[in-house]
């Protein structure tokens, strides 16, 4: 669910209208005559681009009298936020092992792999599973 | 802007682009971290989480080399494959990358190296994907790797 929570978001915000729209309302909440003022488009092409937003649970409407202005719902922002982290985190992590292996070439100078190192997987807590080796 | 001696990988996603780019600077210069991308067992060494068997079978690092490899945990394999493209020493390597569980996902990696000077690298890899729902999967694959954070503790635990 989470997943095409997060495809949907990533293509509402595919437009750069929609783009424009979502960080004015960053800033402040906006009714759609306000959000459609700086663009050369019809209300009713705004309100398409809203639904979109709103499908993807990007922006809410409240439901006051004629006003209506639009709110961006920054929760899903955080979302995105968190699943773009664990993925730099996941990268990070592979990084700092290849920091590890930089760092030992250099201390070895010319010649490199550290020979007894390969096999490093085998930890003496590994063996519950079984070798799959 | 923020200048640490480590600067940690950042990552982005530009959202109507199927693509992911990952940046890194590393205290190394780019002979080396071109060597630890190419030379087999240097590979070895980082590109899986500790917990992780790692069976290489297929490596030859060269344009219009190709490798494969295994990693596997417990009973669970997972196999990983491709073609290297074009690989320029120290600058530029291009590669192919799937994934036997989900054969018609390819990515097209390519990776550049930039040098720093001092001894110094920043490495720039792009993920290239058929579409912006297999980029969000990739990006989504991130989840499972929840459990390594667990790892990057035990990391500093050594490390320390």
């Amino acid at each position: 669910m989470a997943a095409d929570q997060l495809s949907r978001v990533f293509s509402a915000l595919a437009d750069p209208t929609r783009r424009d729209m979502v960080a004015r309302l960053a800033v402040d909440d906006a009714t759609v005559n306000q959000l459609a003022a700086p663009y050369d488009v019809s209300l009713q092409a705004v309100s398409k681009h809203l639904k979109v937003l709103e499908a993807a649970g990007l922006v809410s409407r409240s439901r006051e009298a004629q006003r209506r202005p639009v709110h961006l719902e920054a929760q899903v922002f955080d979302l995105m936020t968190k699943w773009i982290e664990r993925y730099r985190r996941q990268a990070e992590e592979r990084y700092k092992r290849l920091d590890a292996v930089l760092a030992a070439m250099t201390e070895d100078g010319t010649e490199t792999t550290q020979a007894g190192t390969t096999k490093r997987g085998t930890t003496q807590s590994s063996s519950s599973e079984g070798a799959a080796s | 802007m923020t200048s640490t001696t480590h600067p940690e990988t950042t990552i982005s996603a530009v959202p109507d682009l199927p693509i992911v780019e990952i940046v890194r600077e590393f205290d190394a210069p780019p002979e080396q971290v071109f060597r630890a991308h190419v030379d087999r067992d240097l590979f070895t060494q980082w590109i899986g989480p500790r917990d992780i068997d790692m069976r290489v079978e297929q490596w030859d690092a060269r344009t219009g080399g190709s490798y494969r490899y295994v990693h596997g945990r417990g009973d669970e394999e997972y196999g990983f494959y491709g073609s290297f493209h074009e690989v320029r020493p120290n600058e530029r390597i291009v590669q192919t990358f799937g994934f036997d569980g989900w054969p018609d996902a390819v990515s097209l990696e390519i990776l550049t190296l930039e040098d720093l000077g001092s001894g110094r690298t920043r490495l720039r890899g792009q993920s290239i994907v058929e579409s912006i729902e297999a980029r969000d999967a990739m990006l989504a694959s991130g989840m499972e790797s929840g459990v390594v954070q667990g790892y990057e503790k035990l990391d500093d635990l050594l490390a320390g």
